[in-house]
């Protein structure tokens, strides 16, 4: 094995019974050995263009990566006397924060947070993800330019308002109120309950804040934010289909819903696909910003996911917590791209 | 055959149309309704009166009735706090998205090009934040350490010796993805014209700037929007700043507007009667805050539309690269 390898290189003179080395091979184990130097050379020759890299590659160390070392937190022991929250003071304490929160005194307020998390994640995905395909296909429908523009204007809007904004605007129309005076949508969802006790109840104390409610409540609000939004990229597929694939299916007899399962689905089924594996990837990475904000005592049992948790903790349990959740979520992300790789021969990274 | 045809197209479009408008209209109602609200009477508003249009009225007779009221602006305008913050706001989104874009569009240039040598580290660099976060409290430790650090720098000893506001320009707000869309478009820009300005002798910054920069108007502008916008919106990391370093002062607008909801109305369910209230009563506040709410949106409105022609554009180039 060995010399055959040997061979391809080396050629055996007869003769004389040296082995010699070609010229080719010679250069390369040249360059081979001047690949440093080759290197340095080049980067000092394109030295301004590393300069260019260089404030953006600082920033991300200084503030993505730097806070990762902080991540050893992790296996520290918050409660060292004297360590004042100082996690450079605290006595190393193993895989027990790990342990208090999967199977300790922990687990009872992990685990429920963990499931909220994946349900809010998996009913945002469920109600989230055709919606922007249903709208792209009607926007499609709709001919008239200034109307068109008109609807892409306000359905986009929403995307751009903060999280404090529409969350704002949010409780206050679902505002809750003894007196039978409810927010504006607040009154027009109790006219389709009157006889409902426990929706009567939600809304006196405000049905965002009631845990029966929460789930859908937040998963409404999220349609309204983004699904204009992420209808742009399957409309762009859509008015990509050829208008003569149209013309020969109409030549052919078939109706709208026929031109619709047979023209267009299979023309933007590659970019539904990508867009639902990129969606499964970021299942987890749950707007913790938007929850936080609208958590409360009320919905808690519904509301509280593994951030939030994290951030009341805001010690080596809730270090560990977060990042379990944090890696679970790039094996989901990793593991979805290389799926569509493999699949569609498309990937985003 | 062909009359089928024509039918089932008509329904569809109806159906589209009836869809899409009444979809468009959910999404304005939310904005009408608190333009509504910040000129109605903290009467009307604490009662809530109001569904589409300003309501007044609900004095001694308690009856409520159409009409304008400019009383919540009145106290907003003279409310010194919300300009501060509203001034904050201003600061940390302009200094914010310059700094943003220079760095963005600087390593983006750089990542651009093939002969880049360890394009594909750094680009894995950049990407693999995108899977992998620290999470919430160690970030919030980490920007404690580089605040202090900053802190040190400028002579002082804790991060509350500084503007923090200068931590949330410089260290907030940052977007692989972003990033990668101009990389996208610097990467779409062909070599031809490059070439041609190195042999008038330009240099790495002059064919940024006068090559590149020009052929990406779309995705810069597209990219500017996105910086602009998270940093005019952005609140979670600038409200646990802040807090966590008793610095008001540097609140933007939505810690403000989140603060005032807690405190001042009962909106949250978290209103305490005990404590010393900034206004008069929880009536007061709520109209006030709609104001607040129409004022903070008001740029992003007028932004907005100049812009929105060139995202679209701008994300279907960079998205998804084949």
């Amino acid at each position: 094995m060995f010399k055959m390898k040997c061979d391809d290189f080396l050629t055996y003179d007869e003769a004389t019974g040296t082995y010699s080395m070609p010229a080719e091979q010679q250069v390369r184990d040249q360059t081979e050995k001047n690949r440093w130097r080759t290197i340095g050379l080049a980067v000092l020759k394109d030295w301004r263009l590393y300069a260019m890299l260089l404030p953006m590659i600082l920033v991300y160390v200084l503030w993505r990566y730097a806070p990762m070392t902080q991540l050893l937190g992790a296996f520290k022991d918050y409660k060292t006397p004297g360590a004042n929250g100082n996690t450079d003071n605290m006595n190393w304490y193993g895989v027990n924060n790990f342990l208090d929160i999967f199977v300790g005194s922990q687990a009872t307020k992990f685990w429920p947070a963990f499931r909220n998390t994946f349900i809010i994640a998996f009913y945002n995905l469920l109600f989230g993800f055709p919606m922007p395909i249903i709208l792209a296909l009607f926007f499609n429908e709709i001919k008239s330019n200034v109307v068109r523009s008109t609807v892409q204007v306000l359905v986009y809007l929403p995307k751009f308002l903060s999280t404090v904004i529409v969350t704002s605007i949010a409780l206050i129309l679902l505002n809750g109120s003894d007196k039978g005076d409810y927010g504006a949508v607040a009154k027009l969802i109790s006219l389709f309950g009157p006889n409902n006790v426990p929706l009567k109840e939600a809304l006196v104390g405000g049905i965002f804040f009631d845990a029966r409610y929460f789930r859908a409540l937040y998963v409404i609000t999220e349609l309204w934010e983004h699904a204009g939004y992420d209808s742009i990229v399957f409309f762009a597929a859509v008015i990509a289909v050829s208008p003569t694939s149209y013309e020969a299916a109409q030549i052919d007899g078939a109706g709208k819903m026929q031109q619709m399962r047979y023209v267009v689905i299979p023309s933007i089924l590659s970019t539904v696909v990508i867009m639902l594996i990129m969606k499964i990837g970021g299942l987890l990475s749950v707007g913790y910003e938007k929850v936080y904000l609208l958590h409360s005592t009320g919905n808690d049992s519904a509301s509280q996911i593994v951030a939030t948790l994290a951030n009341s903790w805001g010690d080596g349990k809730g270090i560990a917590a977060e990042m379990t959740n944090n890696l679970i979520g790039m094996i989901l992300v990793i593991g979805a791209n290389t799926v569509s790789r493999k699949a569609a021969n498309v990937s985003l990274y | 055959m062909k009359r089928k045809t024509e039918v089932s197209e008509l329904i569809f479009k109806i159906v589209a149309y009836v869809f899409m408008v009444v979809f468009a209209l959910l999404c304005l109602y939310p904005l009408i309704f608190v333009l509504a609200g910040a000129f109605s009477s903290s009467e009307a508003v604490s009662s809530n009166q109001v569904v589409l249009w300003p309501v007044i009225g609900g004095g001694a007779d308690g009856a409520y009735r159409f009409g304008f009221a400019v009383e919540a602006f009145k106290y907003a305008f003279n409310y010194n706090m919300f300009w501060v913050s509203y001034a904050n706001t201003i600061f940390v989104a302009f200094l914010g998205t310059v700094w943003c874009l220079v760095y963005s569009i600087l390593g983006a240039y750089a990542l651009s090009k093939k002969r880049l040598i360890g394009r594909h580290g750094f680009n894995f660099f950049l990407v693999f934040t995108m899977w992998f976060a620290a999470g919430i409290i160690p970030t919030f430790l980490n920007y404690k350490v580089t605040g202090d650090t900053l802190a040190t720098l400028v002579g002082g000893k804790t991060w509350s010796d500084i503007d923090l506001k200068w931590l949330i320009v410089l260290a907030m707000g940052m977007n692989a993805t972003n990033i990668i869309l101009l990389r996208n478009s610097f990467e779409g820009v062909p070599t031809e014209i490059e070439e041609a300005a190195r042999i008038d002798g330009a240099t790495e910054l002059q064919v940024l700037m006068n090559v590149y920069i020009p052929m990406s108007k779309a995705t810069i502008a597209t990219v500017a929007l996105f910086f602009g916008i998270s940093r005019w919106n952005g609140y979670f990391w600038a409200y646990k700043v802040s807090n966590a370093a008793n610095q008001s002062y540097s609140w933007p607008v939505q810690v403000l507007v989140r603060d005032i909801i807690e405190k001042e109305t009962d909106i949250t369910g978290t209103y305490n009667a005990d404590n010393t209230h900034d206004f008069q009563s929880v009536g007061q506040a709520t109209s006030t805050l709609y104001s607040f709410i129409v004022l903070s949106i008001i740029p992003i409105l007028v932004i907005y539309p100049f812009i929105q022609k060139y995202f679209a554009k701008g994300v279907n180039m960079g998205g998804v690269k084949e």
